[in-house]
């Protein structure tokens, strides 16, 4: 794979997407962000078009959403957000979102370049997104599940306690339900605006998993491009099944502090779904146009 | 315990080492002219401790960094055999090899048996290398497991002695899953039937730290740090530059006083005056003093009872609000 290292730190420090210098282009936007409100933002008109950026195919959004937002040419799997993997997967796309009370807040009164209150009240204004992280109930081929999916877009899908608190209630309404539980992950790691208060996320959620391991219900992970750090240092790796989109990076130490750290070039497909299928740390690998019968299939599996 | 004359200095350590300097000359000139300055060098070897005391009264963040990475400070084998008898270490994980970063074995603490497991830095340049630095791969969080696995099977207590920079971030760490090894481990300790005592001894950084740092207790020692990132990589992150590491060492709170009144540890435990690399027999006896009444308060409990308090304990941790 030719492509540069994806720069989690940008997505990490709540910039989203990738730095301008990184895509070595041959103007500067001088503006950073996307200053467009969403209530501002307009409805993507049909026939817009789009180009995959593995393999240049170019084709309208809505041929793009019909697969599933898989490039039709190449395969690869485009990012998308929770919303989308909510329609994808549930029933006629009814569910249920829970716990969507829950906010971040800024108990630290963090500040790096920004106050994290003011990076959040931003991130607020111009998005839908609440956190993270979102958790719906709802029918997968007319089987009760609860899925919890991260939003990268969301200071990078970091993990801070909103997300393990909404995790853990999560669990707590499978137990309550008996119903299985599924964890979407797309994300760059630990909220480091949340300091020690997120790193102890890890030990609060793989608590949880350990109540709904007990209950006996399954806990699938669905690992897809991005996964690291702290994610997949805890419950992205806890999985009753681990399961990954294809071509996914996934890993605990990212591409660039690896390369910065053994002085060497990667192996081409390093900590790609791929590679972790290969080294035995993934049950099976799935395209996201297969997902829906497979996750089906797997929890009748389990249950009859 | 290096002598005097081998003693590095952080540079504001700078005074203890002028006045060091002041009694050798001391002793010296004692030598050459044959008069009696023992009354002197005594004055000056009180004034080391007033000193010592001194300098670290109000430390910044980041000093209290510097002091957890202090080159004479003592390490976990250091405290084992300082605070334990009969140690017998074990290695390996039964699997890939032994990871020299990771070490632990069964001792007698107060005559009864535990499970001492830390990670280990080097001494000199070359055990460094061979110790990794204190960055344990895969196999080193995985020989921990089976040392806590043999643990429990044999009802002892097990007590972590936390002192990494962050687990290794390579290839071949990668490739053996560095994640679902410390994954597995936190999912596994919280799960423990035996008591588990973790202390943060030097430096606690994130996922590496908290691999082996589930416990039913869990402690610092006074000059450590235990966070969810070192300052320099937050810096480097947040800011941009790796310049900002004072402010990210600030920001993140992560000093035991701070950790301490968050709720996210349960004490601090008290170090030799001006840090734990000026006397290892003193350190490492405020170590035992602290964790003997802990464990045996911990034995009191059924295995029930500690699970369900570990993971009650640490599920309260966090902070949102709800609108």
């Amino acid at each position: 794979m030719a492509k540069e290292f994806e720069d989690f730190d940008a997505n990490l420090a709540g910039e989203e997407g990738k730095t301008e210098e990184t895509k070595s282009s041959w103007f500067k936007r001088i503006k950073k962000g996307i200053n467009t409100k969403t209530s501002e933002k307009k409805e993507t008109p049909e026939g817009l078009w789009t180009k995959c950026p593995d393999c240049n195919y170019i084709c309208t959004v809505s041929e793009l959403r019909e697969h599933l937002f898989v490039c039709p040419k190449c395969r690869y799997h485009h990012r998308v957000n929770s919303s989308e993997y909510y329609e994808i997967l549930f029933d006629n796309a009814e569910f249920t979102e829970l716990f969507e009370n829950i906010r971040s807040k800024d108990y630290l009164g963090f500040t790096d370049l920004k106050p994290y209150k003011k990076r959040l009240d931003e991130i607020w204004s111009k998005s839908d997104l609440k956190d993270s992280m979102r958790v719906a109930v709802g029918k997968v081929g007319g089987q009760d599940m609860v899925i919890a999916c991260m939003d990268f877009e969301f200071i990078g899908g970091s993990l801070g306690s909103v997300m393990g608190e909404k995790f853990s209630r999560a669990v707590d309404h499978c137990i309550a339900h008996k119903m299985p539980y599924m964890v979407i992950s797309k994300s760059g790691g630990a909220r480091m605006m949340e300091s020690a208060f997120s790193l102890m996320q890890l030990a609060k959620t793989s608590g949880k998993l350990s109540q709904l391991s007990d209950a006996g219900l399954p806990y699938i992970s669905l690992l897809t491009d991005p996964t690291f750090g702290g994610i997949s240092a805890s419950f992205g790796m806890l999985g009753d099944l681990n399961i990954a989109e294809p071509g996914a990076l996934i890993g605990f130490a990212g591409p660039r502090v690896i390369k910065e750290t053994i002085k060497k070039d990667l192996p081409e497909g390093f900590q790609r779904s791929e590679f972790l299928l290969e080294h035995g740390f993934l049950d099976f690998i799935v395209p996201r146009t297969e997902l829906k019968d497979k996750l089906a299939k797997v929890i009748s599996l389990f249950k009859n | 315990m290096p002598s005097n004359a081998n003693r590095q200095f952080l540079d504001f350590e700078k005074p203890v080492k002028d006045l060091i300097d002041e009694i050798e000359n001391t002793k010296n000139r004692q030598e050459k002219t044959n008069i009696d300055m023992s009354d002197m060098i005594q004055r000056l070897e009180q004034n080391i401790i007033e000193k010592r005391k001194d300098i670290t009264k109000d430390l910044t963040s980041w000093q209290r960094v510097q002091l957890s990475r202090h080159p004479d400070r003592p390490y976990t084998l250091k405290y084992i055999t300082k605070m334990t008898e009969n140690f017998v270490e074990l290695f390996g994980d039964r699997n890939v090899k032994d990871d020299k970063a990771m070490v632990g074995g069964f001792a007698s603490l107060n005559g009864e048996t535990v499970m001492m497991i830390g990670q280990q830095k080097g001494i000199n340049t070359k055990m460094r290398q061979l110790r990794n630095f204190g960055m344990a791969n895969p196999e080193g969080y995985r020989k921990a497991l089976r040392l806590m696995r043999l643990a429990e099977k044999f009802n002892k207590p097990i007590i972590t002695l936390i002192d990494t920079p962050g687990a290794f971030p390579g290839l071949e760490a990668e490739e053996r899953g560095q994640g679902e090894a410390i994954a597995r481990n936190i999912y596994e300790m919280i799960r423990l039937k035996v008591p588990v005592i973790c202390v943060i001894i030097g430096e606690g950084a994130s996922g590496g730290a908290m691999g082996i740092g589930v416990g039913d207790k869990v402690f610092m020692m006074e000059n450590t740090w235990y966070t969810v990132i070192s300052p320099e990589s937050c810096s480097s992150i947040l800011w941009r530059s790796w310049d900002k590491k004072e402010i990210a060492a600030e920001q993140l709170r992560l000093t035991a006083d701070k950790m301490l009144g968050f709720g996210l540890i349960d004490g601090i435990i008290p170090e030799p005056v001006g840090g734990a690399h000026w006397d290892y027999d003193e350190a490492a006896q405020k170590l035992k003093d602290f964790l003997i009444p802990v464990l045996q308060e911990q034995k009191q409990k059924t295995a029930e009872q500690r699970v369900s308090e570990r993971i009650e304990k640490f599920g309260k941790m966090g902070f949102w609000d709800e609108v």
